[in-house]
């Protein structure tokens, strides 16, 4: 065997020997954190402070310490809500996944099936949910179902759209060589399109996370006090009702709480997933 | 270095024999409207290293693509000599792409193993010939790295041990080098040419750089630039091994001078 390779020798992979990073970098490194939080800290004690100064009451506008009680002393009611709330978000999260990625599949064995059925995922996608929840509360008996299909039908288009573009922005060169080899469709699904399609579809993912969330809120709101619902919603409108401000905003405290920890969950997931080799995920050296 | 010699005598003795792969009238109209290829001939025989040289847009890599049988010709055919019989090799063909066309989320390890993959070779099975065609492009070392923690002609290394792992008799390369800088092109040409002699396969070069085509080519086809027969043929009659001495001759220049000319008339004076 003719020994090649001369120079262009193998180096041991880039993360091995990370340099320290340098002081500009730590700098923006803390920023990137303390920024925000002193604007955050800023805002909440200026509205202590106009509470305090103006002397609102406190079934107009509770100040921050009220509200953070409220959310600590109603921890009883708020937290089973929460659950509830969750749950439908989870598992509406869950079925738009498995939906979506089903379809997008489906879409790319044939271009007939796209055309037939695109059209109609983005007429359920345009139609605003608060419009249509009300009917799929009437024609749907169970509220539970009602509620997922609501937080369904937000969350499952950007996974479907996400999950089509990637299937199909599989490298060209790359589906000739499969096909030099004689690769099977499932083949070529599973070690090239799905592959190819992971960033679009971990995109499309952290999207359908919170927008499943604002589907649920938006379901438990139409399906109101009629409904049996407990969910988060179910508790701002009967602490409205009872003008009980400071549960109000715990309340929608805890919903924006878990929008975010959502977000970072699946931007963790994502960047866990990419780290080694999509551009989004891996670190410019300059 | 015995086997060398014995390959370059065998492929001096199979130069004169039947063809391995010959291209027939071969017409390629894309479905576009745009016509690639017209009526074009080529023979290519075993073990020789074929350049086909011309401008941008000739309809080389299309006539490398038919041969590789990646889409229909639109007429003509394309006749396989395997043994006396005709035949498409596709499990003795290596392809090699301009770009290294790397999985982006796969390692080298993974990449390599791919074609053996697709043909159902589990890991370990395939480990020995992964092993085997990472060694043969000097990559031992980089098997857990991810192609973008790669430089450019390293990308290109496992490209091509990707399509040694087969252990193709036909090596379809489609400028390959045309990317990299001039440095890494000239390790990475020799490099291939003592590989081909090592293993004495055939190997079908498309390229645009006459400098390439003479240092590395047994015999070099002119391409037209507008769709038509070749236009021209010339062997390159230099033994090999051919190394820096030769780049630097006498001979090297008139054969790049006359294969310069050839293309000037190519490409309509």
């Amino acid at each position: 065997m003719a020994s090649t390779g001369l120079g262009e020798r193998a180096t041991a992979p880039p993360d091995a020997g990370r340099p320290r990073p340098s002081r500009a970098e730590r700098v923006e490194r803390i920023a990137r954190i303390a920024a925000p939080l002193a604007i955050g800290c800023l805002a909440l004690a200026l509205w202590q402070a106009v509470v305090s100064i103006y002397a609102i009451p406190h079934y107009i506008l509770p100040g921050p310490g009220l509200v953070l009680r409220s959310l600590i002393d109603d921890w009883g009611t708020l937290f089973p809500s929460l659950l509830v709330t969750l749950q439908i978000t989870f598992m509406a999260l869950g079925v738009a996944t498995i939906g979506g990625v089903a379809l997008a599949i489906l879409f790319t064995t044939s271009r007939w099936i796209e055309l037939s059925l695109f059209p109609f995922a983005v007429i359920l996608q345009v139609t605003p949910i608060i419009s249509i929840a009300p009917l799929i509360l009437i024609y749907v008996d169970n509220v539970y179902l009602a509620l997922l299909i609501c937080a369904w039908i937000v969350a499952f288009f950007p996974i479907l759209s996400n999950t089509t573009l990637g299937l199909n922005s599989a490298d060209h060169n790359l589906i000739d060589l499969f096909q030099l080899y004689g690769a099977s469709r499932w083949q070529m699904l599973w070690h090239l399109r799905l592959p190819s399609a992971m960033p679009y579809f971990l995109g499309g993912l952290r999207i359908a996370g919170g927008l499943s969330l604002i589907g649920a809120i938006v379901a438990e709101f139409a399906a109101g006090t009629a409904g049996t619902g407990s969910g988060l919603a179910y508790r701002i409108l009967e602490a409205g009702y009872r003008l009980n401000i400071p549960r109000m905003f715990a309340a929608v405290i805890l919903i924006s709480l878990t929008g975010i920890i959502i977000f970072l969950a699946f931007s963790l997931l994502s960047h866990l997933v990419l780290r080694r080799w999509h551009e989004s995920a891996v670190r410019r050296e300059r | 270095m015995t086997d060398t010699l014995a390959a370059s005598d065998a492929a001096l003795a199979a130069r004169a024999g039947t063809p391995l792969v010959r291209m027939q009238k071969v017409d390629k109209i894309y479905p576009n409207g745009v016509q690639a290829l017209r009526r074009f001939d080529l023979a290519v025989g075993e073990h020789e290293f074929v350049s086909l040289l011309g401008p941008s847009g000739c309809g080389k890599s299309t006539a490398l693509r038919l041969i590789a049988g990646l889409g229909p010709v639109s007429a003509g055919r394309i006749v396989w000599h395997e043994a006396g019989r005709a035949a498409r090799p596709r499990d003795d063909i290596g392809f090699v792409f301009q770009e290294p066309t790397l999985m982006p989320w796969a390692t080298v390890w993974n990449n390599v193993w791919l074609p053996l993959r697709l043909e159902g070779v589990g890991k370990a099975a395939a480990a020995p010939r992964v092993a085997a065609a990472l060694a043969m492009v000097g990559l031992n070392g980089t098997e857990r790295a991810y192609p973008r923690e790669l430089s450019g002609g390293m990308k290109m290394r496992v490209s091509i041990a990707r399509a040694l792992v087969t252990e193709p008799r036909v090596l379809l390369m489609d400028e390959p080098f045309a990317a990299l800088d001039e440095i890494t092109r000239f390790r990475l040409n020799d490099d291939l040419l003592r590989l081909w002699q090592a293993h004495s396969w055939t190997v079908l070069f498309v390229t645009h750089s006459v400098y390439e085509s003479v240092y590395l080519s047994n015999r070099i086809v002119v391409m037209a630039a507008s769709p038509g027969p070749a236009v021209g043929e010339i062997r390159i009659d230099v033994p090999y091994p051919r190394g820096e001495t030769f780049r630097t001759s006498q001979p090297y220049n008139e054969y790049c001078r006359a294969v310069s000319a050839r293309l000037h008339d190519a490409m309509g004076g």
